[in-house]
């Protein structure tokens, strides 16, 4: 059964999903005038294909047994997946300019205590595969078929507990671990190719016995047929895919930008942003 | 600035002089691996693995119990619980974030997990993972360690002297310094029960069992009196109470008639029984861990009697802050002060 029938507006394209995922985002970032905008952009192609086809889940029951687990390792980028959420429907769309504000649900860095659809208390680089491996080892234990998505960063690539679940998750066969890794090339520092993470990812998982796929994270269809060919692979190996992204991407003016980790954005530069989003909504 | 030239320091022990062989007063040598993690040498009543057995008691009444080592199921006693139940066991090999992460994965599916290490790779190796991906988000999760505070000569890469400072600045843990095998039996159960994280000091093999015959029984968050005395309060945690217990015996033959308040439960302090028996006027207090004397149960009580304007006569026994020697236990007890001579002519300076 196809997903992308189970979810309200079963006919909006994926295209116009990861459009408004990016509109939404703007929109968030713009109230508290600051935000993890360009990874939000870059990321939100990998999302609409999580949310709008890949995924299993009740968007009024954020807590469904069945549902396939999705954790944010990412704690910075929950702008993304708040605006992912509104999207499916788990979250509200009106509390979106509660974003980053005292008592808000949808605080700037992503924590299970605070917002439904929010698996984990992501942040701590690092972290998310790891509580993946122990998700699958328990759905295995209850015979449940559901998927444990874990979506990180390149960044997290450097992080020593990173390679500890990668081979963990490969010693127990958890072939209901799927692992998204964002790969945009951009830490807080600067580019991670010029750090721990050279480039070279796929062939690394493969040699920890993961089945490794690696496809431009921006483009559509290659995104479905990554995530369908993870979904139904017959061999106990994890799989990972590797997202090859573009920071800020659709909105040209800040894929120029040098620095994007953290993107400064002129109050002046929201309106003008949305609008070049507005001016190519797709089908 | 001084211009000292960059080149290796040197530690503090001459190591290239050559040693004697050290022998006990009974002419035994004195070795360190058979010390490790032993405290039956004391002619008492022991019990095998207390911890093992209790876990699969547990998981006979329950199937949400699974068990997690990295690579140290034998020194945990958990290898009587693989035995028993090989598939609610996992095996994480030596990599004990990923061990941690993923108790906290399968706490998340509805599993209660008793995950186990040394203490020392626990606190100072998992700390960001137990405290996020566990402590802040309230999971049940048990981490059972043994090798605490100075329980091994094997030095400080083994001497977990510093866990309970680390760990009691940790939000939502409950702490747990057991201090014999009925104790870990007992604690086994009742933190199984507990609905939250809890890191509980283990000890391992064959261990003493003493508060049997007082008829003690554990309960989670509670201080209680093994027994009264006027002259001295002992408040004791983990197997300092053993210790304390025999202190006191010894200190009876002297005349000194002393208390002992045993502490098992570090984190929530039972500051009330605390409060309540510090505050029996004339008697000398003295806190007793195995643990160094920076930031466990000595500044704890102490912080709470400040607090609450009781100010008895004060002394604290516990490890120096110092990374300590290797070398046989009894004899590192004795030079640190834990052992039931050392306490005893410690107190005898006090009264």
């Amino acid at each position: 059964m196809s997903t992308e029938t189970q979810h309200a507006g079963a006919n909006v394209s994926l295209a116009r999903r990861a459009w408004s995922i990016r509109r939404l985002a703007l929109r968030m970032a713009e109230v508290q005038g600051q935000g993890y905008i360009g990874q939000a952009l870059g990321v939100a192609d990998v999302l609409a294909v999580s949310y709008f086809h890949a995924l299993n889940y009740k968007p009024e029951d954020p807590e469904w047994e069945g549902r396939d687990r999705f954790y944010l390792s990412i704690g910075h980028y929950a702008i993304a997946l708040y605006s992912a959420m509104i999207e499916a429907g788990i979250l509200p769309e009106d509390e979106l300019e509660t974003y980053g504000m005292d008592d808000s649900r949808m605080p700037m860095s992503g924590m299970a205590a605070y917002t439904p659809g929010m698996e984990i208390t992501g942040g701590s680089l690092g972290h998310g595969l790891g509580i993946a491996v122990g998700a699958a080892l328990g759905l295995k234990r209850k015979k449940n078929p559901a998927f444990v998505y874990n979506m990180m960063s390149d960044g997290e690539l450097g992080e020593g507990s990173t390679w500890e679940a990668v081979m963990s998750a490969s010693a127990h066969q958890l072939d209901n671990l799927i692992c998204v890794v964002d790969f945009n090339d951009q830490q807080a520092d600067g580019p991670t190719t010029q750090a721990l993470a050279r480039g070279d990812e796929a062939p690394k998982w493969a040699a920890f016995g993961w089945h490794a796929q690696e496809v431009d994270g921006n483009d559509l269809d290659a995104l479905v047929a990554a995530f369908d060919t993870a979904r139904t692979l017959s061999d106990p190996r994890p799989r990972v895919i590797i997202c090859k992204t573009q920071m800020c991407k659709g909105v040209p003016f800040l894929e120029e930008r040098e620095i994007t980790h953290f993107v400064r954005v002129d109050p002046s530069e929201w309106a003008r942003a949305i609008a070049i989003l507005d001016d190519a909504i797709p089908a | 600035m001084q211009d000292a030239p960059i080149g290796p320091t040197s530690r503090r022990k001459s190591k290239y002089t050559p040693r004697a062989v050290p022998v006990s007063e009974d002419g035994e040598r004195l070795t360190t691996s058979a010390m490790i993690a032993s405290l039956d040498a004391e002619g008492r009543d022991t019990v095998a693995a207390p911890f093992g057995n209790a876990l699969c008691d547990l998981a006979a009444k329950r199937d949400d119990i699974v068990g997690l080592t990295a690579d140290l199921s034998k020194y945990t006693d958990l290898h009587v619980f693989a035995n028993a139940y090989p598939d609610r066991f996992y095996q994480m090999g030596m990599a004990e974030q990923v061990m941690i992460s993923a108790a906290a994965g399968l706490a998340r599916e509805g599993f209660t997990p008793f995950a186990t290490t040394y203490a020392v790779f626990a606190s100072r190796r998992a700390y960001d993972f137990i405290i996020m991906a566990i402590a802040e988000e309230n999971l049940p999760v048990k981490i059972v360690c043994a090798l605490p505070g100075l329980t091994t000569g094997y030095g400080p890469s083994h001497q977990a002297t510093e866990d309970l400072a680390i760990f009691r600045g940790m939000p939502n843990l409950t702490i747990v310094d057991p201090c014999d095998a009925t104790e870990i039996t007992q604690a086994t159960h009742a933190i199984a029960d507990f609905p939250g994280p809890v890191y509980m000091r283990l000890l391992r093999g064959k261990v003493p069992d003493v508060l049997g015959e007082y008829g003690y029984k554990f309960q989670l968050g509670k201080a209680q009196v093994i027994h009264g005395g006027s002259d001295v309060l002992f408040i004791s945690t983990g197997f300092m109470t053993m210790r304390a217990l025999d202190a006191a015996k010894a200190l009876k033959a002297e005349g000194t008639d002393c208390a002992v308040l045993h502490v098992p439960t570090l984190k929530p302090l039972d500051t009330e029984t605390i409060r309540t028996e510090a505050a029996k006027t004339g008697r000398l207090v003295v806190t007793l861990e195995n643990h160094t004397i920076t930031g466990g149960l000595g500044e704890a009580v102490a912080a709470e009697l400040m607090r609450a304007g009781i100010h008895p006569a004060f002394d604290s026994i516990a490890l120096p802050d110092e990374f300590l020697d290797a070398g046989a236990l009894p004899t590192l007890h004795d030079q640190y002060g834990l052992s039931v001579r050392a306490i005893t002519a410690r107190v005898k300076t006090r009264l």
